[in-house]
């Protein structure tokens, strides 16, 4: 059975896109066909992240509006088979964004055997937003261990049980994931950072990751890879957990304690 | 002075994440209920307001009107507080 599940935060630069491409990546890997589809109306950058910006021909909003058919739309990645992207469009209004056209297109997916469809939400409450969380069977809130971040991630977390499709009709409430990013365990440790713990205590959503704050995220972007590639990377290894955590296997969590260098370790770089 | 500040300098800025917790809680609970108070509850009190003022000289700060939702006991509850001013 399909599964549909948004990327989401409310606020804006926490990690959506990042997760969304590593997970789509971690989730295609594991042999299902993957698609990740860019809500972000007028701002796409899954593409981007994901490397295939010059493969874009057709986007969600022509699929939408039949100017272009879903096979000519989606992008295949080049690394990982069973991935596929289906990019935003670059220059439409995000109000192009219907509820009968998303869910045609989503209906298509799971059609053609699609068995994970990952929406990559845009920031905001706005129409994109709401669009991406709609039709949502679980959802992936993205959190930074920072105040505005984490209010906006309840408020969110409010509207998956209030906006939603499944709450709408009345069936079983989306299953929300909680993902910390940007995590630094030696803040956390000297009580400059909210730790995992007070974030649990806040959200009460069942926590499905904590990625370390990581260099490896922006050259994973400069490069276009998904930084779930790289896993000599504790970020890619954080993110493989969360997937390996997404389809049911038990990983206990890695990256989250700060372990002081010793003096030898120091001196020689280990 | 200045040599003590320098070893005050770090203060502030540790234990901060406690702060982020306490107001965190605060603004989620309130937003919280917020939420679930329905979108007509400012007309409400205004109405209740001007009802009032027919009777007596009060001031649209002397009403409060919240909804509290008990779902434990399968129930939400409007609570109205007037606060009426001395000898009326």
């Amino acid at each position: 059975m399909a599964k549909v599940i948004v990327v989401t935060s409310g606020k804006g630069g926490v990690g959506k896109t990042t997760s969304s491409a590593a997970i789509g990546t971690g989730l295609a890997l594991t042999g299902a066909k993957t698609v990740v589809i860019d809500f972000d109306i007028g701002l796409r950058n899954l593409d981007l992240i994901m490397g295939c910006e010059r493969r874009v021909v057709y986007d969600l909003i022509n699929v939408i509006n039949g100017e272009a058919n879903l096979q000519q739309a989606l992008v295949k990645d080049k690394r990982t088979p069973g991935l596929y992207i289906l990019p935003a469009s670059q220059t439409r209004n995000k109000d192009a964004l219907s509820k009968e056209g998303v869910e045609k297109v989503i209906n298509d997916l799971k059609a053609d055997g699609f068995e994970y469809i990952i929406c990559d939400s845009p920031a905001g409450i706005e129409q994109g937003a709401m669009m991406a969380l709609y039709f949502a069977d679980e959802a992936i809130v993205t959190t930074n261990p920072e105040v505005s971040s984490v209010r906006d991630s309840d408020r969110i977390t409010g509207m998956l049980s209030s906006k939603s499709k499944r709450s709408e009709m009345q069936l079983n409430p989306v299953k929300v994931h909680l993902l910390i990013t940007r995590y630094c365990p030696e803040r956390v440790e000297k009580e400059e950072m909210l730790s995992i713990e007070d974030i649990d205590d806040l959200l009460g959503i069942d926590l499905l990751g904590v990625i370390p704050e990581s260099q490896d995220v922006l050259s994973a972007s400069n490069l276009g890879e998904p930084v779930i590639l790289n896993q000599d990377s504790d970020a890619g290894k954080a993110y493989q957990d969360a997937v390996d955590r997404l389809i049911g296997i038990e990983r206990e969590l890695r990256f989250v304690k700060f372990e002081k260098k010793g003096f030898l370790s120091r001196l020689f770089g280990a | 002075m200045g040599l003590l500040s320098y070893f005050r300098k770090e203060s502030p800025k540790k234990g901060s994440a406690k702060l982020a917790k306490d107001r965190l809680q605060i603004i989620v609970a309130h937003e919280h209920s917020s939420a679930a108070s329905p979108a007509y509850l400012p007309e409400l009190q205004c109405e209740i307001v001007a009802v009032i003022r027919k009777y007596m000289d009060i001031s649209s700060d002397d009403v409060k009107c919240e909804f509290i939702d008990k779902a434990e006991d399968g129930i939400s509850v409007l609570e109205v507080n007037v606060a009426l001013p001395r000898n009326k």
